[in-house]
C-alpha cells in the first residue's frame, strides 16, 4: 500500500507543533503590548481643537495659573472648562481682529458654548475627583505632564487602571508642599523620600489598602 | 448460568461472566469496533437520535442567545437568589465527569481489566460533561465577554484576580481537569486512529485519521513510550479526580451560608461525583452496547461492577447527608438548625424527599444480584441517580440561598422556561457530541481489547 502522506509531512508536523507554541505566546504578547500601546490609551497624541488653544503660549510664556480658567480643581469633581467669557477677559482687547480667534467670538456673540474635544477621557465607572488630588498635594503636572510645553494639549499618562493604582499604592513620592500643587517645574528633591513621608502623616493620606479599596474610585 | 440462583463464589461469577465475549481474536475484535465508524453504514436511528439532539442544541443556542441580548433577567434568579439552575448545572455536570477519568485512571493503575472496554467513551462523556458544565460559569454572569477577568495575566488593571477566592480555584481546578482529561483520551486514541488509518478506504478518512495518529507505527519503541506516557497521564490525573469536586464544594463550604458551610462536603461532594458519572457511564453503556451488538464486549460483569460502584458510592453520599444534618442539630446553631427545618418542611421539602428516595432508598435495590443482572432496571436506575443528583444540587444551592439569616433577605426561586431550555439544551449538547463520537472514533479501545484477547486466551492455558 502506498504511504498516505509524503515524508516531509514529518518536519511538517514537528514544525507546527513546535512553532504553534511560538506562535500563541507571541500572539499574547502582542495582544498585551497593543493595550497599553497609545493606538489603545491615546497617550502623547494630540487632538485638533476647535480653537487652536496653546497652553504652551498662556501657560508657558503667559504665567496664567491653572485656576485662572479652570476655576473648580480646588472644590470640584471636575477642573471645569472656563467659559468663553473667560477668554474675552483678555482677548475682547488682544488680538480681537486675529482671524484664528473667529470661532470665540461667534461663540461669544451668539452665547453658545465652544465645542472643545476632551482630551482626558476617564470610563464613567471611574469616581475620579480633582479636588481631593489637589488637596491632597499632588500637583497638575504629576497628572497631567508639562503642560506649559503643550501647544496642543495631548494626554501624557496612560490613564490605565495600572497607572492609577500604581500611585495608591504609594503616594509619597508625588506629594508636593502647598504651595508647589500648581508649580510647572516641580521636581522632587533628594528629601522627598522624608517629605513624602511627612506629607502623609500631616495630610492624613489613607493607607495603601483604603486607597487601593475597589469603592474608593468605583462607587 | 440458572437465574435465580446467584452463584456465591466471587471467582465463579467471575469465570461465568468474563469481561470479554468467547471466541474473538486480535481481527476480530479490531474489525468489530471498527467496522461501526468505517463500513457499517450510518442507520436510520442514528439519524434521528442526533437530529433530535441537534434540534436541542438549537434551542441551548437560542436560549443562551436571548441570554446575552436580555440578561440574566430573563433566568428566575433575583436577590437573594443569585445562584439558581446555571449553578446547579454546573455541579450537576461536572460531578458527571468524574467517572471517565475515575475509571481511566485510577482503575488502570489498580489494574482492573474490567475498565478495558468501558474507559474510551467513558473519557468522551467525561470531555462532553466538562464542556456541557464549562458552559455555565461562563454564561451566569449574562457577560461572557468580561470572563478574562479570571484568569491571572498582566492587565493594565494592575490588579490580579482574588486567590483567596473559591470561584478562582474552580477555574483552575475545572480547566486543569479538562485539559489534563483531553489529553489522557487522545493519548489513548491514538494506536486506535492508527488503526482506523490503515483500514480506511476512503483518501480524507485515511489523511484525516493519518494525522490524528501522529505517525504511530506499532513500532515497539512506539509502544514502549506510549506505555510510560499512559502511566505518567493516569498518575497525573488520579489526584485531578480528588480534586476538582472538592475545589467545586469549596465554592459552597467556604461560604458562611447555612447549609454550605461545612467541612463533610468534599468528601461527599466527591462521592457524589463518582456516583453520578457512573450513573451515567451506565445510562450512555446500555443504549450504545444495544445499538451496535457490543454484548461481548460490555458484558454484565461490567454493568454489575458498575452498579456496585454506584451502590458503594451512594452509601457514601447516604452517610454525607446523615451527618450534614447530624451535625447541624449537634451543633445547635440555630441557623443551621433552621435550615435542616426548612429542609424536611420548607417550601422545597418535595425536593428533598425525592432526593432522598432517588439518591438512597431506591439504589438499594441494588443489593440484589439478579436486579443488578437486569439491564432494564439498570438503566431505570441510572436515570433515577442522575435525577436524584441533580436534586441534590437543587437543594443545596436553592434552600439555603431562599433562607439566610435574617427572614428580610429570604425568597423564593422558581426556574423560567429559559433555565429550563439552557438545561435540556446542555443535555442536547452532551448527546450531540455522544452522537459524533460513536461515529467517528472508535467506542471502544481497539488496542486494549487486543491485549485483553491475548491476556484471555492466556487464562485458558
Amino acid at each position: 500500500m502506498a504511504q498516505i502522506f509524503h515524508r516531509s509531512t514529518n518536519f511538517i508536523a514537528r514544525f507546527s507543533v513546535f512553532s504553534f507554541i511560538f506562535i500563541m505566546g507571541f500572539a499574547v504578547l502582542a495582544v498585551l503590548q497593543a493595550a497599553r500601546s497609545p493606538y489603545m490609551t491615546r497617550q502623547n497624541i494630540t487632538r485638533e481643537q476647535p480653537v487652536q488653544f496653546s497652553h504652551k503660549h498662556h501657560v508657558g510664556d503667559d504665567g496664567i495659573d491653572c485656576r485662572y480658567c479652570h476655576t473648580s480643581v480646588e472644590i470640584s469633581a471636575v477642573a471645569g472648562i472656563p467659559p468663553t467669557k473667560t477668554c474675552m477677559n483678555c482677548h475682547s482687547v488682544l488680538f480681537s481682529n486675529a482671524g484664528y480667534l473667529d470661532p470665540v467670538r461667534e461663540s461669544y456673540r451668539t452665547d453658545t458654548s465652544i465645542e472643545w474635544v476632551k482630551v482626558h477621557r476617564l470610563a464613567d465607572f471611574v469616581y475620579f475627583n480633582h479636588s481631593i488630588h489637589v488637596n491632597k498635594g499632588v500637583g497638575c503636572t504629576t497628572c497631567h505632564g508639562p503642560i506649559d510645553q503643550m501647544p496642543l494639549v495631548f494626554q501624557a499618562s496612560t490613564l490605565l487602571m495600572q497607572w492609577c493604582v500604581d500611585c495608591h499604592r504609594n503616594p509619597a513620592p508625588n506629594l508636593r508642599s502647598m504651595d508647589k500643587v500648581f508649580a510647572m517645574d516641580w521636581k522632587p528633591g533628594a528629601d522627598q523620600e522624608e517629605l513624602g513621608e511627612k506629607f502623609m502623616k500631616e495630610r492624613k493620606i489613607r493607607t495603601a489598602a483604603e486607597l487601593t479599596s475597589c469603592s474608593t474610585c468605583h462607587r | 448460568m440458572s437465574a435465580g440462583q446467584p452463584p456465591i463464589d466471587s471467582s465463579e461469577i467471575r469465570r461465568l461472566t468474563p469481561v470479554l465475549g468467547p471466541g474473538y481474536t486480535f481481527g476480530s475484535v479490531t474489525d468489530k469496533i471498527s467496522s461501526i465508524v468505517l463500513t457499517r453504514p450510518t442507520s436510520f436511528g442514528w439519524y434521528m437520535g442526533f437530529l433530535i439532539a441537534f434540534g436541542l442544541t438549537g434551542l441551548m443556542t437560542v436560549a443562551i442567545g436571548w441570554l446575552f441580548t436580555k440578561g440574566t433577567g430573563i433566568w428566575g434568579i433575583n436577590i437573594p437568589i443569585g445562584w439558581g439552575f446555571a449553578i446547579v448545572n454546573f455541579v450537576w455536570w461536572i460531578g458527571i465527569g468524574h467517572a471517565g477519568t475515575l475509571i481511566s485512571a485510577i482503575l488502570f493503575l489498580l489494574n482492573q481489566k474490567w475498565r478495558t472496554s468501558i474507559n474510551r467513551f467513558a473519557e468522551a462523556m467525561t470531555l462532553f460533561a466538562v464542556a456541557c458544565a464549562g458552559i455555565f460559569p461562563l454564561i451566569h454572569t449574562g457577560r461572557p465577554w468580561m470572563a478574562f477577568y479570571m484568569f491571572p495575566y498582566p492587565s493594565t488593571m494592575g490588579l490580579w484576580p482574588q486567590f483567596r477566592s473559591p470561584l478562582i480555584w474552580d477555574v483552575f481546578a475545572v480547566s486543569t481537569y479538562g485539559t489534563v482529561s483531553l489529553i489522557f483520551w487522545f493519548v489513548g486514541l491514538i494506536p486506535d486512529l492508527a488503526t482506523l488509518r490503515d483500514h480506511a478506504v476512503k483518501r480524507p478518512a485515511q489523511i484525516i485519521y493519518g494525522m490524528l495518529s501522529m505517525g504511530w507505527r506499532g513500532s515497539a519503541r512506539h509502544w514502549h513510550r506510549y506505555q510510560s506516557a499512559y502511566l505518567l497521564l493516569a498518575g497525573l490525573a488520579t489526584p485531578l479526580v480528588l480534586s476538582v469536586h472538592t475545589v467545586v464544594s469549596f465554592d459552597f463550604a467556604i461560604a458562611i451560608v447555612p447549609g454550605w458551610h461545612t467541612t463533610i462536603f468534599p468528601p461527599y461532594f466527591v462521592a457524589g461525583a463518582i456516583y453520578s458519572g457512573f450513573a451515567m457511564v451506565l445510562t450512555i453503556a446500555i443504549p450504545l452496547r444495544k445499538a451496535y451488538g457490543l454484548e461481548d464486549f460490555i458484558t454484565m460483569r461490567h454493568l454489575d461492577n458498575m452498579a456496585k460502584v454506584m451502590l458503594a458510592t451512594g452509601l457514601i453520599v447516604a452517610y454525607g447527608y446523615f451527618f450534614e444534618m447530624f451535625l447541624s442539630l449537634y451543633s445547635g446553631n440555630k441557623f443551621d438548625v433552621f435550615l435542616v427545618e426548612q429542609r424536611l418542611h420548607g417550601p422545597y421539602a418535595p425536593f428533598y424527599y425525592a432526593l432522598i428516595l432517588c439518591n438512597i432508598l431506591m439504589p438499594q435495590m441494588l443489593w440484589s444480584y439478579r436486579l443488578r443482572h437486569n439491564v432494564a432496571f439498570l438503566f431505570f436506575m441510572s436515570i433515577v441517580v442522575n435525577v436524584g443528583m441533580w436534586l441534590e444540587r437543587f437543594v443545596i444551592v436553592v434552600i439555603s440561598l431562599t433562607r439566610d439569616f435574617v427572614p428580610s433577605a429570604w425568597g423564593r426561586y422558581w426556574p423560567t422556561f429559559w433555565d429550563w431550555a439552557t438545561f435540556i439544551g446542555t443535555i442536547g449538547m452532551f448527546v450531540t457530541l455522544l452522537f459524533l463520537f460513536v461515529r467517528v472514533l472508535p467506542a471502544i479501545s481497539i488496542a486494549e481489547m487486543r491485549e485483553l484477547v491475548a491476556e484471555t486466551s492466556e487464562d485458558k492455558k
